[in-house]
């Protein structure tokens, strides 16, 4: 088989995950356990933890699907209109008709709308915008477009560590070689230019570094870049001709104070034309986080700026063999870009909805930083934003050891015993990538509140009885 | 300088610098042809003339953009599956509702909205297995083989990533007929695998023929490492729909030949023909006995996208892999992992195709209506399409057996065929680009599926609604006798 694919590795959903499941299914057969069910604290799916979905855009998704319903007076005039709107710019004003390759063109018109409010009028060419299925989609097309070149010219793709594991994965799939950059955790994770620079330098040895690929709001460490230091990184790809891919699905999930999302397109072009009419861009969004949360209709876009416009024709043409991204999704991302207004009867209820869920994650994010910090032998820094905490845990030098003699990383070794004696499922930070001899997991704050209090609680307990147990 | 004065810098990402796979990539059923179509579409709204008022799109397989109308069940239960309030609404049947709470379920947290496993929704693959033992006469398919998919498309390119490896005279070969559906030629460019053409026969109706397999797996031998074989029944373009025994005869070649088998069966409920009749290669396999049905690796693809269901934006589809080694079954688990899981919607959608209503459900009567008229009005629609061209001298159209498309052969007059040449056209892509632009429909071009050198052909889709196709078909004849006069 296909040597590359051996090669990729998706912690997220990996073997702790599939011990999970197993586990779950010996529940349901009866099976005793110290635990009544198991925790999915390892993956962002907020609706699988028991967020609800948003009333209005699940409205129009059924009108969209049911277009009889357009004559039940239960659904609010402006759910109907934006239901019109979406189906009118469908083939056969269905949504079961393929779309165009690049997306419905009125959805890449409000996503521009969208990007150029949110960035303060900077403008966007619906042109730039394609619609994928789901963010990953998206990041997976650019970096096969930028994948070239044999042995030493063969491109480097320079990504945090740690990361979300789609990036190493898709990297190693590609046959590209990854070129890892380390977050400064005593600093809040935050991005250092002197490193990136240092692991470019030692990257040109033996690659063709092309790419940087950067996550804001962090995953996993939830960290929000301060606007300097998104100016220091287009600087950076500027001087070291990169092409820049910023991943920024959870652009509203910034919760702590004194943070603040900003975009970087519009960082971009405030830095005047001496960047922004030559950095090569491609930035990307999802339906799947931040108030939405609607993981399972895999929406998403991408906005790519100052690309060759040869090579853009290149990346059409690409799309064109997959014929379009899921077209309920875009309908999704339509609502998503063009919500309710005020004015509008949905509006009370819409912001009602998105400001609680926002809120909510706000307050487990406080929660979980606060909880895993009483814990000696756990630190965790801030969780800025984004929906994940990744502390660092301090292991026994004999658990360490007895992992090692099994053959597993130290930090699976401890989430394996976590999960078989609490039921909670988390991803060691082993699969996102840390700096050698320390050691964390990554867990959501997705549960429900009451259900977070008891698990965080529930990990304590566990910490301090495998701290003793190992000593 | 550029335009506003900055210093001129190469970008980092140029057609030189790029992918060079990518660059070998084309997809015809949305290539040049069809951009040209959507320009002259904005030509039409901005109030420019032409010789007609409308452009036709008889290029692509898009059943609902042609007027084809859902299946009312099937839009219901989503519905209902996407704002469960209306479970209260009293204008849904109750079998609607108990599919949908049902698949709802199945979901993380009650919603489709949730990521699914990687694989699909357990329950939805659990009733695709028992879709496969009902069509198959009871052959045992085990849920745990059925991958749920983004459409066919993407499970038929993760098997092809799979398959693809080795250098040189060692990298994967994969034989794929000519003509044949551009998606294969595209992922096996992409992937920078070897593709392996083996001829359709078109004076047998486009069958297949074992000895043009052997002669093109034996030529392919010298500078490759053939390791797949990929078959489309019922077919696209050519609309044939292979007999049982041609489907026996491709195993026995499969088995002798140690090929895996990769057969896209995504029509095959769009069976016209009389004396025709789909055979799933799965259920032909395991009727072969264990010498075969044991040993011989397949995987089949099945999609939501065509049949009588149309529904190509939801991008649902499976496909049932048989004796795949159980270590690359997980590293195929693995890979699909990374995409997390494929379109909910689309899942939900697969799984009331696979268990539509029982006769003793009330949405049974409307539903059968449906389902029948649709594919009624397709077999009348491919029967008269071939009748019509075949009256057009220099068009010569077999019979379009089963899929939604005709691949008829024209014969252009060498006049024609220089002119192109000079150009630097196909010659059918020029007589194609001349069709729209006089008439306003869009075609594709033979070359972009294949054809045997010195032939020439288009895909039509059958997909325009009855009055509408006879003017198509009208019209082509027009143009063809236009064309050929004009060429003389």
């Amino acid at each position: 088989m296909n040597a590359n694919v051996k090669k990729v590795d998706y912690a997220v959903r990996g073997p702790i995950v599939q011990r999970a499941v197993q586990i779950e299914k010996e529940l349901k057969e009866g099976v005793k356990k110290p635990f009544e069910e198991v925790i999915k604290a390892n993956i962002g799916d907020a609706h699988a933890m028991g967020q609800r979905p948003i009333t209005f855009f699940r409205q129009v998704m059924a009108l969209c699907t049911y277009p009889e319903l357009l004559d039940d007076n239960k659904f609010p005039e402006d759910t109907k209109n934006r239901a019109r709107r979406i189906l009118q710019s469908c083939g056969g004003n269905s949504i079961g008709a393929y779309t165009t390759s690049q997306g419905i063109d009125c959805v890449r018109h409000d996503v521009a709308n969208y990007i150029q409010r949110r960035d303060g009028g900077i403008p966007s060419d619906p042109d730039n915008i394609y619609l994928t299925t789901g963010a990953s989609d998206g990041i997976v097309t650019i970096l096969k477009l930028l994948t070239a070149g044999e042995g030493r010219t063969r491109t480097g793709v320079m990504i945090s560590i740690p990361q979300y594991p789609l990036y190493s994965a898709s990297i190693a799939e590609l046959g590209a070689v990854q070129v890892s950059y380390y977050l400064n955790e005593e600093k809040c994770w935050s991005l250092d230019i002197s490193e990136l620079q240092r692991a470019l330098q030692a990257a040109r040895e033996h690659c063709n570094p092309r790419v940087l690929c950067i996550i804001n709001p962090g995953n996993p460490t939830g960290q929000v870049q301060s606007r300097q230091c998104i100016e220091d990184v287009i600087r950076f790809a500027a001087k070291e001709n990169l092409f820049l891919m910023a991943d920024e699905v959870y652009q509203d999930n910034v919760y702590a104070e004194g943070c603040k999302f900003h975009s970087f397109k519009k960082v971009l072009f405030e830095m005047g034309p001496e960047y922004s009419s030559k950095v090569e861009l491609a930035s990307f969004h999802s339906t799947s986080k931040c108030y939405m949360g609607e993981c399972g209709f895999r929406g998403g876009y991408m906005e790519v700026i100052n690309m060759d416009a040869d090579v853009k024709a290149q990346l059409t043409k690409l799309v064109s063999v997959r014929l379009c991204p899921p077209a309920p999704g875009q309908a999704l991302m339509d609502l998503v870009v063009n919500s309710p207004q005020p004015g509008e009867p949905s509006y009370q209820t819409f912001m009602k909805e998105r400001t609680a869920v926002l809120s909510a994650l706000a307050e487990k994010a406080k929660l979980t930083e606060e909880i895993l910090n009483t814990v000696p032998g756990i630190s965790c820094n801030p969780v800025q934003g984004a929906m994940y905490s990744f502390p660092r845990i301090t292991l026994p030098e004999r658990a360490i050891n007895e992992a090692k003699a099994k053959g597993q990383a130290p930090d699976m070794f401890y989430c394996m015993k976590l999960l078989e004696e609490t039921g909670i499922c988390l991803v060691p930070g082993s699969g996102f990538g840390q700096r050698e001899g320390t050691y964390h997991f990554r867990m959501t704050i997705l549960p429900p509140t009451d259900k977070l209090k008891i698990m965080l609680n529930k990990l304590k307990e566990f910490h301090q009885k495998f701290t003793q147990q190992y000593s | 300088m550029t335009e506003n004065g900055c210093e001129y810098r190469e970008r980092v990402l140029t057609m030189d610098t790029m992918n060079p796979n990518v660059k070998r990539v084309e997809y015809a059923v949305r290539g040049p042809i069809v951009q040209r179509a959507v320009q002259i579409e904005r030509e039409l709204k901005m109030g420019i003339k032409k010789p007609f008022t409308e452009v036709i799109k008889a290029n692509i397989g898009d059943c609902h953009a042609m007027g084809q109308k859902p299946i009312t069940f099937f839009r219901q239960v989503l519905a209902l599956c996407s704002y469960p309030d209306l479970l209260e609404d009293s204008k849904f049947p109750e079998d609607a509702k108990s599919r949908a709470r049902r698949i709802l379920q199945a979901c993380g947290g009650g919603s489709l909205g949730a990521y699914s496993t990687s694989q699909g929704i357990e329950m939805v693959r659990q009733d695709v297995a028992r879709y496969i033992e009902r069509r198959d006469g009871g052959i045992t398919c085990d849920p745990d083989n059925i991958y749920l998919s983004t459409g066919a498309s993407d499970a038929i390119v993760t098997m092809l990533k799979l398959l693809v490896s080795g250098e040189g005279a060692s990298r994967t070969g994969v034989m794929i007929s000519i003509p044949q559906y551009p998606l294969y030629s595209a992922a096996l460019a992409e992937l920078g695998a070897v593709q392996i053409s083996y001829y359709l026969d078109e004076d047998n109706c486009w069958s297949l023929d074992i000895n043009e397999l052997r002669r093109a797996l034996q030529e392919a031998k010298k500078h490759c490492r053939p390791r797949a074989l990929c078959i489309i029944n019922p077919g696209n373009p050519t609309g044939q729909v292979q007999s049982r025994q041609c489907i026996e005869d491709v195993i026995r070649f499969a088995a002798e030949e140690h090929l895996f088998l990769m057969a896209d069966e995504v029509y095959q409920d769009n069976v016209y023909a009389d004396g025709c009749k789909f055979h799933s290669f799965k259920k032909v396999l395991f009727e072969m006995g264990m010498e075969y049905s044991q040993k011989v690796e397949l995987a089949s693809f099945h999609s939501t996208s065509k049949c009588y269901m149309g529904e190509c934006g939801f991008r649902g589809g499976y496909m049932e892999v048989v004796n795949l080694d159980p270590e690359v079954k997980v590293q195929l688990t693995k890979l699909v992992s990374v995409r997390l899981c494929p379109p909910v919607p689309g899942q939900a959608l697969l799984d009331v195709v696979v268990s539509p209503p029982q006769p003793d459900e009330p949405s049974y009567d409307t539903f059968m209506k449906e389902r029948t008229d649709t594919l009624a009005t397709l077999a009348e629609k491919a029967s008269m399409t071939q009748e019509i061209l075949n009256q057009v001298p220099g068009i010569k159209c077999n019979p379009v057996q089963g899929a939604m498309y005709t691949f008829p052969r024209i014969q252009l007059p060498p006049k024609a065929i220089q002119e192109a040449k000079e150009k630097g056209q196909a010659p059918d892509m020029f007589y194609c680009m001349k069709l729209l632009e006089e008439k306003g429909i869009c075609l594709v071009p033979g070359s972009g599926f294949g054809q045997r050198d010195g032939t020439y052909h288009f895909r039509m889709t059958i997909l325009p609604p009855k009055e509408k196709l006879k003017i198509v078909l009208a019209k082509i004849k027009e143009f063809h006798q236009h064309f050929v006069e004009q060429y003389s």
